[in-house]
């Protein structure tokens, strides 16, 4: 595998599967899923492979490819992952893959066209977890958000012009803050060594002054945090989730929102640790809005994408505690939940997208014993929701328990708040579990087929095996974030003490 | 090594029913019986340990699970003579257990699935016993309320099933919420989660008093929530909508005493803390009081001794409290043969009669020999009688209550004793003497039910003759190593011995009086404090009715009517809004005339040329 | 004499005159020779410097205009030629659909 580019594999096969659909006939059906399967699992095999092949012993950005492309301007085809993209590279490739399958189910027209948005925007998703540039990561980022558009306005439910709109809108109101950020970083850069590049590592070699670190954070943390997305800017998401077809919303929820944490990660706490320090205390109060009140308002909401949609956003707040704690055991717990929710969201999205395909509602009441008729999509229900309750066993445990270990030290006020949002968690999950699958079934619901095929149950399959293997052995994905985090926490940690040190 | 299989036998059966025999009915039960009894025969050795060594050093075995730099969290193993003695009652009493259920379930749907979960159980409470640290225990303390909630769920076709087993997953993650908190804290404090560590530092005076204190008390939130606690009792008696053998294993003889097995793993906490236990102490005497009355007034068999448990479990917890710990793990004992016992027989009993309502039996002891006997000796073991099982471990607790000087709750045991004897007499008479109120024609269950309550019954009848204070060693020399907070004084009192035997006499004759007649509905039901307990005192009223629906309901409410109206049209309408806006004064600018745009051109130019040109 | 500012001068008047065209008048093809007027009024000032300057530059570049406008001039009237077809008008404000 020596020398064969892996990450632009990786990150290329869906573009030329979008390349390759163009010519395919609209009719040829079979041959459009082939080739998505084939593009998807191409990507997952290969993610897979940089998973164990990653060397954790050296850490750093390993399978690094750099091509110069506009030399003048410093801008370079350069990727390169560390432990963090690691885990978010193997995380995508799941959700797509297994989202190609479930749209083989729900999606019944203008398959073509879906699947080439779909793989565009995947594309993009795996350009901004490996780009090590910064004009390629802003590309790629909005490449990861437009296709969105035409998804959610074409293929969506009720209310989705509304809602693809609105979606636009407001990432593109966020992602202009973060080329802001960037700009002044490349130019402020510039000017400090002579030479422009916006070349992250090069960059990352800086420590910029602390009072353009604290201002130029902001924009930052507003950009990518409306994607994550940080409250009180969070509520284009559940109506994004609610009007986007399954697919979407499981590409939407389980890995588009980690974009966000991903850039705050990456590009604001990374070059900017400094900003870091100042703004992350701001960051472990806020996320205890998406924390509590995202768990509340999912609590109220029958409408379980609406629900399945505020629950991602208290999970997310999660993420963000686990982000602000700038130590060890909550940044990789952060990075940790980044992976477990987006496979566990992924599934509850699957899950209630294979419901609405053929009862056409989603409201938690109309239902009843649904368990009767569909026993296996029940039992996926199940594990879904205790794994997003926080059960043992499965990825998510973990990953909050990380967290709120690491932010027990630095902030005990809000991590008991945070873990009290656990209950409400199980609360609305297991309500949903009561009220759609448990009690009589009613006659109205006869019709309904449980998942018996192989390419029904494939996908939850594959995504609850995740959740169960990273549940029981953390270690096979800690070990690799770790080696991204531990420089990274350095780096915010030793500036400080530095200035500290200083005064 | 043998702990490893101990622990993991019980999730493979599980697994190998879920995959492989789950259409295989009988298959999966022998794969759940073969598993749990394998893990006895394999505890047998480490029990034989024990018992040729009282002062076994505790045997330690782990593997790390996560390591990172400042977080090492391992999964292990810790056999001393605590985890022993958990180890036997779990597999011993889980054993005779899964035995029954193979008769009482028989013909069931989901015969599978009901072995599945059972498995499921015994390997979580498993590792609950040989756990070595603070995060395994919480991780299987949430997998025992899963297959909890799987088990009380099981015929979650009924809506009342369902919401028991909702409610006891939701009010034991309440009392979770505590644990991980005080487990937070203590890490906080020592920097490991490591059960033996943690004494160690503790027994230098690594920790500030406040700090254990707060510990402790976080700590035993999470036994508040495991063993049904005021004020988290609420749970208990609706978690007897699961079928019978579940409520035997589950709900009486092993997990609801997991909360009292904690205490007493972290008794050195609770040692330097006397302010904690007294506390502990308070909240286990008013549970066993409050649970004692409600009982007196319950129809549905299976709840009165459900309400007998948490009473039983309230005296467990204030024997923690008093310093009791050897007493408090003497009477855990105890209580799970008698309590499996007597819900077994109840269950024999509903298996016979197909109703849970006393008052729809009567007068059937003739009918069903075997499991009125058993019932009747499991009923003189809870009462206290000498010299039955419950009246040693009681008189234990008693006695240090006594000696102690909490006189206010020996005060409250003594009470809880007497109302015990009433209620068991009065459950005794209801369903098996006086006047035939069932319909049908019982008979006896078929032998691999009846077995294990003989055995059972066998066990309730001289389990308490290993803690006699007299015979050495005894059971609290055996336990006592690795338990600390004091054991009071073991002594003989002849005064508490005498006391407890002659209230439980009392009322046992009171309940006579009453009950033994023809009756057809119970004589007290007009007095108003039966009617108060008969209601369970309003407390699933009062946490339904305002914790629920107006608070925590309420505050949802309030947040999505902000979210509708506020950020909703404020921040995502807002943002449109913006746009739209920007765009319709932008639009004025866009003339549609070609000359238009190309006066701005230029104008742009000549601007240009002007700037540069200045600079 | 004849110095560099004559053709400067020379260019800026013919340019000026070439704007005006564009942003006054009313028929389209007119506007296109203004463009014409403006594009050589620029050709102008290219040679001058070129020659003043001595440098090759500004005389290819010449060439290369003219080249540029000739194939621009046959586009631009094949346009008109076709919006004329259409609209039956050559008249500038009268072509507003830009607006929608």
């Amino acid at each position: 595998m020596e020398g064969l580019p892996i990450l632009s594999i990786i990150m290329l096969s869906p573009l030329a599967a979008c390349i390759v659909l163009m010519f395919v006939k609209e009719e040829s059906i079979k041959l459009i899923r082939g080739i998505a399967v084939s593009a998807t699992s191409i990507s997952l095999m290969f993610a897979l492979y940089i998973l164990f092949a990653y060397d954790k012993a050296k850490g750093g950005y390993q399978f690094v490819e750099k091509i110069e492309w506009v030399k003048s301007l410093g801008i370079s085809y350069h990727l390169g992952v560390d432990g963090i993209s690691v885990a978010m590279v193997v995380l995508t490739s799941f959700v797509i893959f297994t989202g190609v399958f479930v749209s083989w189910v729900g999606i019944k027209h203008r398959i073509k066209e879906h699947y080439i948005f779909l793989l565009l925007l995947v594309s993009g998703v795996f350009g901004v977890f490996t780009s090590l540039d910064l004009v390629f990561f802003y590309l790629f980022y909005e490449l990861a958000v437009i296709p969105m558009y035409p998804l959610i306005g074409i293929w969506g439910s009720a209310n989705r012009e509304y809602a693809t709109m609105k979606l636009t809108l407001y990432l593109s109101f966020g992602a202009v803050f973060a080329l802001l950020g960037i700009l002044s970083i490349y130019f402020t850069a510039g000017q400090m060594t002579g030479q422009y590049t916006f070349d992250m590592t090069q960059i990352g070699k800086l420590s910029f002054e602390a009072n353009y670190q604290k201002w130029v954070f902001l924009p930052m943390l507003f950009g990518f945090g409306v994607l994550v997305p940080l409250a009180p800017f969070h509520s284009w998401s559940p109506i994004g989730h609610a009007a986007a077809p399954s697919a979407v919303s499981m590409l939407h929820a389980g890995v588009l929102m980690k974009l966000g944490a991903y850039g705050i990660i990456r590009i604001a706490m990374g070059l900017l640790p400094e900003g870091a320090q100042f703004w992350m205390p701001v960051v472990a109060v806020l996320c205890l809005i998406n924390i509590f009140y995202g768990g509340v308002v999912a609590m109220t909401r029958k409408d379980m994408k609406f629900m399945i949609g505020y629950s991602s956003s208290s999970h997310m707040g999660y993420v963000l505690l686990g982000m602000a704690t700038l130590n060890y055991i909550g940044m990789n717990g952060a990075v940790l939940l980044m992976f477990a929710h987006g496979i566990m969201t992924a599934l509850a999205f699957a899950l209630i997208g294979y419901v609405y395909d053929q009862a056409h509602t989603r409201m938690a009441y109309d239902f009843s014993g649904l368990a009767h008729k569909m026993p296996f999509i029940a039992v996926a229900f199940a594990v879904m929701g205790f794994a997003s309750s926080g059960l043992p066993g499965l990825a998510n445990f973990v990953s909050e328990l990380m967290i709120f270990i690491g932010a027990f030290r630095t902030y005990p006020f809000q991590t008991v708040i945070a873990v009290f949002g656990i209950i409400i968690t199980a609360t609305y999950m297991l309500r949903a579990l009561r009220n759609v699958f448990f009690c009589q079934s009613m006659p109205e619901w006869e019709h309904l087929k449980d998942a018996t095929t192989f390419v029904e149950r494939f996908p939850y399959i594959v995504l609850i095996a995740v959740l169960f293997i990273v549940g029981f052995y953390p270690a096979i994905l800690i070990d690799v974030i770790n080696t991204g985090v531990v420089p990274l926490v350095d780096k915010i940690n030793g500036v400080s003490t530095i200035a500290k040190a200083g005064m | 090594m043998v702990s490893w299989l101990i622990l993991f036998i019980p999730l493979i059966a599980a697994v190998l029913i879920t995959f492989v025999t789950r259409k295989q009915k009988d298959l999966s039960s022998y794969v759940s019986i073969g598993a749990v009894v394998l893990c006895f025969i394999l505890s047998i050795d480490p029990i034989l340990t024990l018992l040729k060594d009282p002062h076994m050093k505790p045997v330690e075995q782990g593997f790390s699970w996560i390591n990172i730099p400042g977080l090492h969290v391992e999964i292990g193993t810790l056999l001393d003579p605590l985890s022993i003695l958990m180890l036997f009652v779990v597999t011993f009493v889980g054993s005779l257990i899964h035995i029954y259920s193979r008769g009482y379930m028989h013909g069931e749907h989901g015969y599978s699935r009901f072995f599945a979960c059972m498995s499921l159980f015994i390997f979580s409470m498993l590792g609950i016993v040989l756990a070595n640290n603070f995060i395994q225990i919480y991780i299987f303390w949430e997998l025992v309320g899963l297959s909890s909630y799987l088990l009380i769920g099981y015929y979650f076709e009924k809506p009342s099933a369902s919401d028991a087993a909702k409610k006891a997953f939701l009010v034991n993650r309440v009392g979770d919420f505590g644990f991980i908190l005080g487990i937070f804290v203590l890490f906080q404090a020592t920097g490991t989660f490591n059960f033996i560590e943690i004494n160690h530092i503790l027994e230098k005076g690594g920790i500030p008093e406040s700090t254990i204190y707060i510990a402790a008390l976080l700590i035993f939130c999470g036994a508040i929530g495991k063993s049904a606690q005021f004020p988290l009792h609420v749970w208990l008696p609706d978690a007897m909508e699961g079928p019978t053998p579940v409520s035997a294993l589950i709900h009486a003889a092993t997990m609801v005493a997991a909360g009292v097995y904690l205490l007493a793993r972290t008794s050195l906490l609770y040692h330097f803390s006397p302010d904690a236990m007294e506390v502990v102490a308070y909240i286990g005497g008013f549970t066993a009081l409050l649970a004692a009355v409600i009982a007196v007034a319950q129809n549905d068999i299976k709840r009165v001794i459900a309400y007998s448990t948490l009473s039983s479990l309230g005296y467990m917890v204030m024997a923690m409290g008093v310093g009791g710990m050897t007493a408090g793990m003497f009477y855990l004992t105890t209580h799970a043969f008698f309590k499996a016992l007597l819900f077994l027989a109840a269950g024999s009993v509903i298996h016979a009669l197909h109703t849970q309502d006393i008052w729809e039996m009567g007068d059937v002891f003739k009918k069903l020999k075997t499991t009125g006997t058993t019932f009747i000796l499991g009923s003189l073991a809870m009462a206290g009688v000498f010299p039955f099982s419950g009246f040693w471990s009681k008189d234990e607790i008693l006695t240090i209550a006594f000696t102690s000087h909490h006189y206010f709750l020996f005060t409250i045991g003594i009470l809880v004793a007497f109302v015990s004897a009433f209620f068991m007499t009065r459950l005794v008479f209801v369903t098996f003497f006086g006047k035939g109120r069932y319909h049908g024609h019982p008979h006896e269950s078929p032998s691999v039910m009846t077995v294990p309550l003989v055995i059972l019954a066998f066990f309730a009848v001289v389990a308490g003759f290993a803690g006699m204070p007299w015979i050495e060693p005894n059971f609290g020399s055996y336990i006592a190593g690795p338990l600390h907070g004091g054991h009071g004084e073991h002594g003989f009192n002849l005064f508490v011995a005498g006391l407890s035997t002659a209230v439980v006499i009392a009322g046992i004759a009171l309940g006579y009086i009453v009950y033994c007649k023809e009756l057809k509905s119970d004589p007290l039901a007009k007095n108003v404090l039966y009617n108060l307990a008969h209601n369970k005192f309003y407390f699933d009223e009062f946490y339904d009715n305002i914790i629920v629906a107006k608070v925590y309901n309420g505050i949802g409410r309030i947040c999505n009517f902000a979210e509708v109206n506020f950020i909703i049209i404020f921040f995502v309408n807002g943002f449109a809004y913006l746009t739209r806006e920007t765009g319709k004064v932008l639009r004025l600018t866009t003339t549609g005339k070609l000359q238009h745009y190309a006066l701005v051109m230029v104008a742009g130019v000549v601007v240009l040329v002007l700037f540069f040109g200045v600079l | 004499m004849i110095t560099l500012s004559h053709y400067l001068i020379l260019s800026l008047i013919l340019f000026s005159i070439g704007i005006a065209g564009v942003l006054l008048r009313r028929n389209i093809i007119i506007v296109l020779m203004s463009l014409e007027l403006m594009f050589n009024s620029i050709n102008i000032s290219l040679a001058a410097f070129s020659h003043f300057l001595q440098s090759m530059t500004g005389r290819i570049f010449v060439v290369f205009t003219i080249t540029v406008a000739a194939a621009e001039v046959a586009v631009g009237l094949a346009i008109l030629v076709a919006v004329y077809r259409q609209r039956k008008t050559v008249y500038i404000e009268e072509l507003d659909e830009m607006k929608h």
